[in-house]
């Protein structure tokens, strides 16, 4: 009941916010509360009982998925409170537009339903279903602000990420069946176990299309066109959810493939496929960061990024290593969500999203001049902020394990990320203001109790692990490295 | 032996003008022409799937083919020209980003790519009869499809290109899974409709917001210096 409650309060939620437009804020804010609350508890429940199975075993909880579940329901909760306030400022500053206002609330919820559901899933098809639904359901929500911008945006990442969903399908169900003929039910426990007895043709192909597909939502490189575009175009609450969680919904996919493609003997060299995938993206968004104009972009480019240092973490092939890998997927999300919701209000007080041409944000705002040179900071590997642990982690775990070329040119390609990171956002708020700009707006008091909220983690974990997260993190790394 | 050989006929001739219906879905101009041909498409999946069904004695395949033919030959279509409006389908697709012997030329390189791509799984599936027939065909139609998309401007012949994709990964999978569980079925036959749905919307707003609907023609999104 535990894990169906956490599918069917959205959903409800949903329904309610379509009925009522003045309570839906407030209705999809309390949802997402007992959701969080909902998935601490069932987290708790896996630390120390293991896998939870519900509804005659149609959904399962291991402490991977948990983990995932808990950074869906924490963003969720964060964006359903910044998007109180922030929708409204943007509604009264829109002028070309009017924004889908009254379809945001029930189709926040619904997107907020399918990413609970990847985790909470047994069966295989039904979580590509979840996935693909995720696309679906957040399309209306990029092109929220009805311009011909928007609704590009929003046209690129639906045709892009469908596009490869159908790719991904296909390698699914290849995968399925290979799991059903060797006896075994086709669910992630299920995979791990057969994974030995599968020819390695099918479950070779089976990945590669499931790379491919999945990689296009993650934002690997050459499939990542679609992401800055609609970063700089969807809401900010929604940017949040898109890079923090949705980006590495997909990327978790391929990450439950990791075990069985190394639990596989007739695959030779299956970390090479994870470590390529991964030091292509990071590598070239990296570049990327260093030539882009607009501070959402860049923050969507920072996404390119990090997807390719969880995957290359991955594919290093230590315990350590896969330590690190959980560790960074945990620090993004989290952080990823931060910067979008600082980039928000950044929008808001500057009238712009352009880096060109700005300066001066912490005189004019000292607020958002500040949340945003800290997110910058966090987001491109600072100390003492999370991310710089699972950086340390996995560049120390790669040099460890003696895999000097990928760890080098990772540790490079991080090195060029985090200057042109702090450049491009230290040129917007040090510096004079410049002049005529447009003067500093009032922030919406939801949106700064959300940054709040999102920020203490984003510190926190940087330098101290409650005991219980330690153990998920541990147990997910496990997961990783092929436990059952 | 006799009738599994009778099958086996049958199913090759439906894959043969699955793939001749994705070949069209490339070339065609007409948005209404496009339109069809899905639906063609999607008409020898469902026969396919009967096929599958009968000779395989599977109950599995018998709801394949039934969700197919209602989803995707009934619901779909009337969720589309109600989402789109009905006037899109009358246009014609006129500047072209390849031409039509250029486009086949490239569709029948990339007919071969995904055959000789799909060998090495028919070959590791052993127990499968019709895995040699399916697999190849479907893998021919997501190529079909990804490249329609690719090459196609207007929106319609787009998405008609994703939806020829989702066909093909099912084309190709009823060969080797014959035993989705009933709510999968169930939820990939409403996912499809409710895809539809929403990108036939999309494409209605970009009609009303930008006066047509060559989605292909969209480039104001793009790094500024």
């Amino acid at each position: 009941m535990l894990l169906a409650a956490m599918l069917i309060l959205p959903a409800t939620a949903a329904l309610l916010a379509l009925v009522s437009r003045r309570s839906a804020p407030w209705v999809t804010l309390v949802a997402s509360l007992v959701v969080l609350w909902l998935a601490v508890v069932a987290t708790l429940t896996v630390i120390t009982h293991g896998p939870l199975v519900a509804v005659h075993g149609g959904l399962t909880l291991d402490a991977l998925g948990a983990l995932y579940l808990l950074l869906v329901a924490f963003v969720g909760v964060t964006s359903s409170l910044y998007s109180i306030g922030y929708l409204e400022v943007r509604h009264r500053f829109a002028t070309r537009t009017v924004p889908r206002y009254r379809q945001y609330h029930p189709l926040f919820n619904l997107f907020l339903a399918s990413m609970l559901a990847v985790p909470l899933l047994t069966n295989l098809a039904e979580i590509w279903i979840a996935i693909e639904l995720t696309t679906i359901l957040s399309a209306f929500l990029v092109a929220y602000e009805d311009r011909a911008e928007a609704l590009e945006a929003a046209w690129k990442y639906v045709v892009l990420t469908t596009m490869g969903a159908m790719i991904a399908l296909l390698g699914i169900l290849v995968i399925y069946a290979g799991v059903h003929h060797a006896g075994q039910v086709p669910s992630w426990a299920g995979l791990v176990a057969a994974a030995p007895l599968l020819p390695p043709a099918v479950l070779l192909t089976g990945f590669v299309l499931a790379l491919i597909g999945f990689g296009a939502k993650a934002g690997l490189v050459p499939m990542h066109t679609w992401l800055p575009d609609a970063h700089s175009q969807a809401p900010a609450p929604i940017c949040a959810l898109l890079s923090g969680v949705e980006t590495s919904a997909a990327l978790y996919m391929i990450l439950r493939l990791y075990p069985a493609l190394t639990h596989n003997s007739g695959i030779p060299g299956a970390n090479a496929w994870y470590l390529v995938a991964g030091l292509v993206s990071a590598g070239t968004a990296a570049f990327l960061i260093l030539q882009v104009t607009d501070f959402k972009r860049l923050f969507a480019y920072s996404t390119v990024e990090h997807m390719g240092i969880i995957l290359t973490a991955a594919g290093l092939g230590t315990a350590a290593a896969h330590l690190g890998t959980v560790y960074q997927l945990f620090a993004h999300a989290l952080t990823k969500s931060f910067c979008f919701y600082v980039a928000g209000l950044a929008a808001v007080t500057l009238n712009t999203q352009r880096i060109k041409g700005n300066s001066g944000l912490l005189i004019d705002s000292p607020l958002v001049g500040w949340a945003l040179l800290l997110g910058a900071l966090a987001i491109a590997g600072a100390p003492p902020f999370a991310i710089f642990i699972g950086e340390f982690q996995v560049l120390r775990a790669g040099f460890a394990a003696g895999q000097y070329l990928a760890t080098g040119l990772l540790t490079i390609f991080i090195v060029i990320a985090f200057i042109a990171i702090v450049v491009q956002i230290g040129g917007l708020v040090f510096r004079e203001p410049t002049s005529g700009q447009t003067p500093a707006r009032t922030l919406p008091v939801s949106s700064v109790l959300a940054l709040g909220f999102a920020f203490l983690p984003v510190l926190v974990f940087g330098f101290y692990l409650p005991p219980p997260l330690r153990q998920l993190i541990h147990q997910a790394a496990a997961l990783l490295g092929g436990a059952v | 032996m006799q009738t599994l050989e009778l099958a086996r006929v049958l199913d090759g001739s439906f894959a043969a003008l699955s793939v001749l219906a994705g070949l069209g879905v490339i070339v065609a101009r007409q948005m209404r022409g496009t339109l069809y041909l899905f639906i063609a498409h999607a008409l020898m999946l469902s026969a396919s799937a009967t096929v599958l069904a009968v000779s395989l004695h599977s109950a599995h395949l018998v709801w394949v083919a039934l969700i197919t033919l209602v989803t995707k030959v009934v619901a779909v279509p009337m969720v589309l020209v109600w989402a789109t409006g009905a006037k899109v389908y009358g246009r014609r697709e006129v500047e072209h980003v390849l031409s039509i012997p250029l486009s086949l030329l490239i569709a029948a390189g990339l007919a071969f790519v995904a055959w000789s791509v799909s060998q090495p799984l028919v070959q590791a599936i052993f127990a499968q009869p019709f895995a040699a027939i399916n697999v190849p065909a479907g893998l021919i139609a997501i190529f079909f499809g990804a490249f329609t998309v690719a090459v196609r401007r207007e929106g319609v012949a787009q998405l008609m290109g994703l939806l020829i994709m989702e066909s093909g990964a099912f084309f190709a999978s009823i060969a080797i899974v014959h035993d989705l569980t009933i709510i999968a079925e169930i939820a990939a036959a409403v996912d499809v409709p409710i895809a539809a749905l929403v990108i036939g919307l999309l494409i209605r707003s970009i009609g009303s917001v930008t006066g047509n609907t060559r989605v292909g023609q969209m480039v104001r999104l793009r790094e500024r210096r």
